[in-house]
């Protein structure tokens, strides 16, 4: 057997190794039901779940509400199912998360409760206002 | 009035560039296909002159927008998105990269460039590598290029020339169709920085120089010059990994530096769509230079420029076509160019291999495998690792992309990248980190073809010994206790104790050959440095009182923030901590002021000084001086003292930042040879926030008679009438009085100025707050019977920050290696371009 037929197999052997072990590490984007489900049967692992801030009928976002010192709050978020679920997030307010078009939590249920680990948003644009008027 | 003209004339000019960049790929296409010389020459000269006034074009685009930007004129979206009348000149320049169309005239502005310096070095080449110039440059100029095409409704590109009321479907516009916007949105606060205005322009240089190395392998086998691309392709192949890799070290400074990530590193998807494809071009230069030396690993090399040029592409599709919005923090929109950006992609990715493949039988391969005890062999198992070490990171990036494939062909993939990123990159990449530090300490102590085993043994002996004993040290007076990190360390310090045994050897030879090791000793700190900064980041801000700062936050927050109140000290691990108060920055002159001695206006950033205010023993404004100050930073000053009595102070940042919705916190750094003193806010009074005044307390007094408000002693000092009243007018039967009263803190005096006047009959009462105790005061009667004053007290509490200390160990050997990479880069272009220009004046290239 010659070398290079060895590093061959070796690269191949390790490249199969990152992306089954990507496999296994990767989460996965659920809705509320779902995570609900996972949590119920013990699979305590962080998910994705993807959805919108509550809004009502003037497109506000409603039910967000932060703690009294601001260092933590939870919000009501609505999921691709249109299931509405109160989150609670461990930390202040993200920056520009009233304004997201879509939000994901990363976390897992305690309960009735999820709770985010981790919060990412999609802003309608990066750091860019959507409307203009004449007070500006 | 909307300035129509210099839009339409950027426009123009777009369409120029993009046309004249296609004529002049077409040019050089046939200049570089033709037989005849003066063919040949005819097309070549015919390209040449697209390719400048093409490069004219660029420039124009250039001046159109910095035009519109500089002169304010917001009825042009970019200019109302992006900057505002404040904003100095220097972030006006950064305003031009905030945006993605900026972005892309950047590149395409340094492309132009870096095809000027390409034509006037190297003439033998320039018709092919030219022709792919061109080429790219038509994508590029296609995606501002905002034009529909007619019967096709297909729309290229997004314009930066767009009018507002066409970029916003605003109900202004329908009323007013030439309203124009007051002032811009302004450049984001967060990102004024100077790293705002240096980063961009570096990063994309960086992306920018990928194209040189792949124009000329295209070039290689397009015209069949299998050996011969190489040389000329080198020394650029050097300067992207220098100017990418500076790029990217850039960005993580500036994260560590500014944006509060808590580190330099995130494994954000968009920090590692740059990672990759630099990792790539590293490898590439290896592989590049083994050819150059031993004639083996040219398909290798070939394979690898062209991998690194469509890694670029397809992080630039990653980052751009928003296909990673769920993924990434860094949220980028779609502009409606993914189509765009995916054909962008697919023609080169495809173009490259396709030709490649055809080429493929016909390039010369060395048929005699290489000696395991050969460099050119440990050099290609670097590069190995190197593209594993990319791969690594690519493929879980990628997850939106195997979503979006699946879901094209009716599929359902939920896939989501891992939920915890630091640790599941860190795992792997630590241990290809290790297979690096260990090859490249290595490598350089094989010879080219070369086997004596024996020579090797002597050889490394020396540095083998040197790290094991240096390795034993640092874990035992460092304490370094889990083993991947121990052996992280060692391979660290083999790789840059070997690599010094190597510069020694080189210098005494040729020190113009150094840059190897020079580089390599660089990513062995870089190794130290890492494994110490992040492994051994510890928070030091201790809670010890058992109290909790609030019931609502996790046991976390309570146990590694402290509460410091305004000038009560607090022991924090080695120091003594005293939080002195709120400062702001001055635009004109550099250091803080103190809140409590500007007075606020009507204009957020105008605010008038209450005495004169000195700045390192300097009075640098009079009293009622207007001072434009940065309203939404305020700094925090915090006092340390360590046990010698040394005395420092850092002033970490909260931003108000309307655009992004909240405070934003930014560190600062007490830097020490040994480890880095990060401090940061976590918590803070909110500045727009009335806070909760307790009932009033009376209190009657006579001047110069102490008494006690809040425990501090207080008196009233000086009694003045005053003629004029700031938004009041006064009559000469009217009467207002300015009581000075001067309230002993525990460090210094403050002064309040309380104002009680009397006018058309009616009583007025102006009260003057202590911001750093908590108090307000107010004059509530003047007796002059008694030669007494009332006054009244509200207090509140006082003034207050949470904040979280880490101790960074170890960082400026990380910072040290990054520049020695930086060197030893330099140090090696300047050797490989001279041995280009040598052939060149042969007449070989």
């Amino acid at each position: 057997m010659k070398t290079s037929h060895i590093i061959g197999i070796i690269i191949i052997a390790v490249a199969i190794g990152i992306i089954i072990s990507t496999a296994g590490d990767a989460s996965s984007y659920v809705t509320f039901d779902q995570a609900y489900a996972m949590a119920s049967n013990g699979n305590g692992n962080s998910i994705h779940v993807v959805g919108e801030l509550k809004k009502d009928h003037q497109g506000q976002v409603v039910g967000i509400s932060p703690t009294a010192d601001k260092l933590s709050f939870t919000f009501l978020m609505v999921d691709e199912n249109n299931k509405e679920q109160q989150v609670f997030y461990n930390e202040p307010m993200p920056p520009d998360f009233q304004r997201s078009e879509k939000v994901v939590v990363i976390g897992s249920y305690h309960d009735d409760l999820f709770v985010a680990d981790k919060i990412l948003m999609k802003c309608p644009s990066k750091y860019q206002e959507n409307t203009v008027s004449a007070e500006m | 009035m909307i300035h129509e003209f210099i839009g339409d004339l950027g426009h123009i000019f777009v369409v120029i560039a993009f046309i004249t960049a296609l004529y002049s790929a077409f040019s050089y296409f046939q200049g570089a296909q033709a037989k005849q010389f003066d063919k040949q020459h005819f097309w070549k000269q015919n390209g040449r002159i697209f390719f400048y006034v093409h490069a004219l074009a660029v420039a124009g685009i250039v001046f159109s927008l910095f035009y519109i930007i500089y002169n304010h004129y917001f009825e042009y979206h970019y200019a109302w998105s992006h900057s505002s009348k404040r904003l100095p000149t220097h972030y006006m320049i950064s305003c031009f990269w905030e945006g993605q169309e900026g972005s892309f005239l950047l590149w395409l502005f340094w492309h132009a460039l870096l095809g000027i310096i390409v034509i006037v070095t190297n003439k033998f080449w320039e018709a092919p590598v030219m022709a792919i110039f061109s080429l790219v440059q038509a994508f590029l100029a296609s995606m501002i290029l905002g034009v529909v095409i007619p019967g096709l409704d297909l729309k290229l590109g997004s314009s930066p020339f767009i009018l507002l009321r066409d970029a916003i479907d605003a109900p202004i516009f329908q009323q007013q169709p030439n309203f124009v916007p007051e002032d811009g949105t302004g450049l984001n606060p967060l990102l004024q920085n100077y790293w705002m205005v240096i980063h961009p322009p570096t990063l994309f240089l960086g992306f920018a120089t990928t194209l040189v190395p792949f124009a000329y392998v295209i070039a290689g086998l397009w015209k069949k010059k299998y050996r011969e691309w190489v040389r000329p392709a080198l020394p650029w192949a050097l300067v992207s990994g220098a100017v990418l890799g500076l790029g990217i070290l850039m960005g993580g400074y500036w994260a560590y530096e500014t944006l509060n990530f808590g580190g330099y590193w995130n494994w954000d998807p968009v920090e590692n769509a740059v990672y990759v494809p630099w990792l790539f071009l590293v490898a590439a230069i290896h592989t590049m230079i083994t050819f150059k030396n031993s004639n083996t690993a040219l398909k290798a090399s070939v394979i690898l420029v062209i991998t690194t040029f469509v890694l670029i592409l397809y992080s630039t599709f990653l980052t751009r076509s928003g296909i990673l919005g769920d993924a990434s923090v860094h949220s980028f929109t779609d502009l409606g160019l993914s189509g765009q950006l995916l054909v962008y992609l697919l023609f080169f990715t495809v173009g490259a291999i396709v030709l490649a493949i055809v080429r493929w039988k016909e390039m010369p391969t060395t048929e005699k495998e290489a000696s395991t005890y050969s460099r050119e062999f440990w050099i290609f198992i670097g590069a190995l690792v190197l593209c594993l070490m990319g791969f690594q990171v690519i493929i879980p990036t990628s997850i939106p992309v195997y979503n979006a494939i699946v879901e094209l062909f009716g599929g359902v993939s939920n896939l989501a990248p891992p939920a915890e990123q630091v640790e599941f990159y860190s795992k792997f990449q630590l241990w290809f980190a290790v297979a690096v530090g260990l090859l490249s300490g290595t490598g350089q102590f094989f010879w080219w073809k070369n086997i004596d085993k024996k020579q090797l043994k002597s050889d490394l002996a020396l540095p083998v010994v040197i790290t094991l004993i240096l390795t034993a040290l640092v874990v035992v007076f460092k304490n370094v206790a889990e083993p991947s990190y121990i052996i992280l360390l060692m391979a660290g310090i083999y790789t840059a104790v070997a690599n010094g045994k190597i510069l020694v050897r080189v210098l005494k030879k040729n020190p113009k050959l150094s840059g190897g090791a020079v580089t390599h000793i660089g990513v062995g700190l870089i190794l130290i440095g890492v494994m110490f900064s992040a492994g051994y980041s510890k928070v030091v801000s201790l809670n010890t009182t058992g109290m909790l700062i609030s019931k609502e936050s996790s046991s976390e927050f309570n146990n590694e923030n402290l509460l410091l109140f305004v000038n009560e000290p607090k022991e924090m691990a080695d120091y003594q901590l005293k939080y002195r108060g709120e400062r702001i920055e001055a635009v004109d002159i550099s250091g803080y002021l103190n809140r409590d001695d500007l007075k606020a206006t009507a204009i957020p950033h105008l605010v008038v000084a209450k005495r004169d205010i000195t700045v390192d023993d300097k009075v640098v404004f009079q009293k009622s001086d207007t001072i434009e100050i940065a309203p939404e930073n305020t700094y925090y000053e915090i006092e340390y003292t360590d046990k010698n009595g040394n005395k420092f102070t850092l002033y970490p940042r909260a931003q108000v930042n309307e655009a992004m919705g909240g405070l934003l916190a930014s560190p600062d750094i007490k830097r020490d040879l040994t480890r880095d003193l990060y401090t940061h806010v976590s918590s803070i009074r909110d500045p727009n926030e009335e806070p909760d005044w307790s009932d009033m307390e009376e209190f009657e007094v006579s001047p110069n008679k102490n008494f006690f408000v809040n425990d501090y002693v207080t008196r009233i000092e000086k009694i003045e009438r005053i003629p004029e009243v700031e938004g009041v007018e006064l009559t000469e039967k009217d009467v207002a009085v300015k009581v000075d009263i001067i309230m002993q803190g525990e460090d210094k005096d403050y002064l309040a100025q309380p104002v009680f006047l009397v006018k058309d009959g009616m009583v007025g009462r102006i009260p003057d707050e202590v911001n750093d105790l908590g108090v307000k005061l107010t004059v509530l009667n003047v007796h002059p019977e008694r030669n007494s004053f009332s006054i009244g007290v509200n207090t509140r509490q006082k003034n207050w920050v949470v904040l979280k200390a880490m101790e960074k160990p170890l960082i400026n050997v990380l910072w040290s290696g990054t520049l020695l990479l930086m060197v030893g880069f330099g140090i090696a272009i300047n050797r490989r371009y001279s041995e280009f220009k040598k052939m060149r004046e042969k007449g070989q290239e």
